[in-house]
């Protein structure tokens, strides 16, 4: 299957390890991956801070990247979500029907990482090996823009050699919320102190959600903490093989 | 009623001082976990909940868009019943209204239930200095005013005191304002109950003037119901034989029919309850029984400007049950006062705003109270999408505010989407920032100068990459290398 795959601007600059990973999941399972080199951001972090006009470039090369493929991945719940639930409103805000049109073709191809394995690939066993105690955070754009549910779960749970730990209060955001994270910082750590000491609750060594913006939050005060516990992205844990030993 | 400058501190300067504050932080978790449990235990006993929920958002959304027809058919059946109509277009007159019927009486107290309405319209304030006392007989509401103090809950509005505080208050301030508490007073709620229920006794018995809100308004009858779980509503709408009743324009509903959803969507978002303890529901003027004198006051107060908003009307739907404030983990941390306006959480987030502009940095800082999680529009009953609202509500920030400090954040916002606009740009910007990622190495950053600062003071950022996917996939993947 041709797979078109969206990097997203942050997993380009500052998590080029989770894109590669996603790349080599879907690679093992037999898709042919495109990168497209002409995509750059899905614009929501300009959307969510109310910069809808300024978020038109970006929506606009998005639709240009990838018109026309059948089939976009992104390791992201959340941009996946801007892409699917905003796009519309941004392209309407700048006042260009063409655009309206292109992105109602484009955004139903576009998947979360975990909708496209279980829905569209049909696998949850996606022949992955990680021998270690791990605890899944189920970002909020993925549980309730996207609806995902179980779905990132069912996948790590077919992962040979795992222990998945249950979170307590798993569904309570992590408190990063994008440009909240600057302008609420005292609201953000505290929400993302109370997340981290539910993660210490575990026992976990490994900390894992489907978005590498809310990990950025939850990592970067775990390392403050010095807990010793390491944020992965889903993908980098599906695509470690017995092989890698 | 836009530009009014609420004149207080911006959600984030008044968040940080809640934050701060352990004793807080604590009633308010376990008050907002208790009653958010309680919700959700009762919510899942019905297995329509989900069409509830889409005929509650229906019937409001249906109302609000013939909300004049349907304001002129309660006008006309209360009329019919016996009661008198006015009609104010913001809280000064609706005040004004007020204190007039009040001086009409002759009287110079009069007995509130409690009412989002009145609160927000301040009127208790107006009436005291028209020197008329107004009683709230509400127990939360009751210890807010007792302490001079502002609600931070709209279900309940003393959440962030708890026992002993309240026994403190009440020791200290019930004297002043008629029976006194008793000297050997506990924090045992039955006693803290029972010192309410006297202090309050002495007023319900002299009180010959009441006012209350409503809860919703039924156009083909004129009827009003208030919901509660004291009894003290049905003592106000039923003892004192004048009875003036501030209602929003948005809570009316159709028929009754209509209204047999509401009075279960209400009672199991609020208070966790399958049916509220007190439904009250008063029709016009009945010879005999109830208030003679019924005066019913239609505000307006920057209703019909939300009204015009096609995205921003939907927060007229809401019922107030507070739910939204239950499960927001914003509202948790922060708690009500820091929303600076009787409506706290995510409704007051998208309310408030819409009801005084964003004019001033206080209102304006509200839509950016949220991490867009959604947890409110889950629990909504009447569905309200308040993620969408604040996004909407933060573009409007954006497009009318022109201060230096948004002119600035509009030019980098610019900037970067000029960047991201093209692929080759932002390429170029990552071969920078890759620079700067080889020399940080992997490690996390540490400390960075404001305004990372308000990232790095707590937490470590991530250094870029030394490599982005994209130089990467161009390394190895268009011929120009091997894969490694
Ligand atoms: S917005 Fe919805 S959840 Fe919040 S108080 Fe109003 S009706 Fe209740």
């Amino acid at each position: 299957m041709r797979v078109a795959l969206f990097a997203t601007c942050l997993g380009d600059t500052l998590f080029p390890g989770a894109v590669r990973a996603t790349l080599r999941v879907l690679e093992r399972l037999g898709c042919t991956v495109e990168f497209p080199p002409g995509q750059t951001c899905c614009g929501q972090m300009h959307t969510n801070t109310g910069y809808h006009e300024q978020a038109v470039p970006a929506v606009r090369s998005f639709v240009a990247a990838f018109e026309g493929y059948d089939h976009v991945v992104a390791p992201s719940g959340s941009c996946v979500g801007s892409i699917r639930h905003q796009h519309d409103i941004v392209a309407e805000r700048g006042g260009d029907r063409k655009l309206s049109e292109a992105v109602g073709r484009v955004s139903p191809h576009v998947y979360e990482l975990s909708e496209f394995l279980v829905d569209v690939l049909g696998v949850t066993d996606v022949g992955a090996y990680f021998p270690h105690r791990v605890t899944y955070h189920p970002t909020c754009h993925s549980l309730r823009m996207l609806r995902v549910g179980d779905k990132p779960r069912r996948l790590l749970s077919e992962v040979r050699g795992i222990r998945l730990l249950e979170l307590p209060e798993a569904e309570q955001c992590c408190g990063f919320g994008g440009t909240f994270a600057l302008k609420n910082p005292d609201v953000s750590v505290a929400m993302g102190a109370d997340k981290t000491r539910h993660v210490r609750e575990t026992g976990a060594e490994v900390l894992c959600a489907s978005d590498s913006s809310c990990l950025m939050h939850m990592g970067g005060l775990l390392d403050r903490q010095r807990e010793g516990i390491r944020t992965m992205h889903l993908a980098e844990i599906l695509a470690g093989t017995e092989e890698d030993r | 009623m836009s530009g009014v400058d609420l004149g207080m501190p911006t959600f984030p300067d008044a968040a940080r001082q809640a934050v701060r504050d352990a004793q807080l932080r604590h009633n308010l978790g376990r008050a907002t976990s208790t009653i958010r449990n309680k919700r959700a235990a009762v919510v899942d006993e019905l297995d329509d909940w989900e069409q509830l929920r889409a005929s509650g958002a229906a019937i409001k959304a249906h109302t609000l868009s013939r909300l004049d027809t349907y304001l002129e058919r309660f006008e006309a059946a209360v009329t019919a019943a016996g009661g008198t109509v006015h009609w104010a277009r913001d809280a000064a007159e609706a005040n004004r209204i007020v204190t007039e019927l009040v001086r009409e009486t002759g009287e110079t107290e009069a007995v509130k239930v409690k009412s989002m309405a009145t609160q927000e319209i301040g009127l208790n304030e107006a009436l005291a200095s028209a020197g008329i006392s107004a009683w709230e007989t509400d127990l939360a509401e009751l210890i807010v005013q007792l302490d001079e103090d502002r609600p931070s809950h709209i279900l309940v509005p003393a959440i962030h005191r708890n026992r002993s505080e309240i026994r403190e208050i009440f020791r200290r301030e019930m004297a002043g304002s008629g029976t006194p508490a008793p000297a050997d007073l506990t924090d045992d709620p039955v006693q803290l109950a029972e010192a309410a229920r006297h202090h309050l006794r002495e007023k319900f018995l002299r009180a010959n003037v009441a006012i209350s809100g409503a809860n919703f308004a039924v156009a083909e009858t004129g009827s009003l119901v208030v919901v509660e779980s004291e009894g003290n509503g049905r003592m106000c709408l039923t003892m004192p034989d004048n009875l003036i009743s501030v209602v929003g324009i948005e809570k009316l509903v159709p028929s009754w029919r209509d209204l047999e959803v509401f009075l279960q969507l209400l009672p199991r978002s609020s208070t966790g309850e399958r049916m509220n303890p007190y439904t009250s529901v008063l029709s016009g003027v009945t010879e005999g029984d109830g208030p003679s004198n019924f005066h019913v006051v239609l505000l307006d107060n920057g209703r019909s400007e939300a009204l015009a908003d096609e995205v921003g009307s939907q927060a007229l739907r809401c019922i107030r049950c507070s739910a939204c404030l239950n499960v927001c983990p914003v509202y948790e941390r922060a708690g009500g006062h820091a929303y600076g306006s009787v409506y706290p959480g995510p409704i007051g987030a998208v309310l408030t705003p819409q009801l005084y502009g964003v004019e001033s940095e206080d209102t304006a800082s509200l839509p950016y109270a949220s991490t867009l999680c959604g947890a409110c529009y889950d629990v909504c009953p009447v569905a309200i999408e308040i993620p969408e609202l604040l996004v909407h509500l933060r573009n409007r920030t954006t497009r009318e505010r022109k201060g230096w400090f948004d002119r600035l954040t509009g030019t980098a916002m610019r900037g970067l989407g000029w960047v991201f606009g093209d692929s080759k740009r932002l390429g170029r910007a990552q071969r920078i920032a890759s620079l700067g990622g080889r020399l940080f190495g992997r490690r996390g950053i540490g400390r960075l100068p404001w305004p990372m600062s308000r990232w790095t003071d707590a937490r470590d950022a991530p250094a870029p990459a030394p490599e982005s996917f994209r130089q990467w996939w161009e390394r190895n993947r268009t011929g120009s290398g091997d894969e490694r």
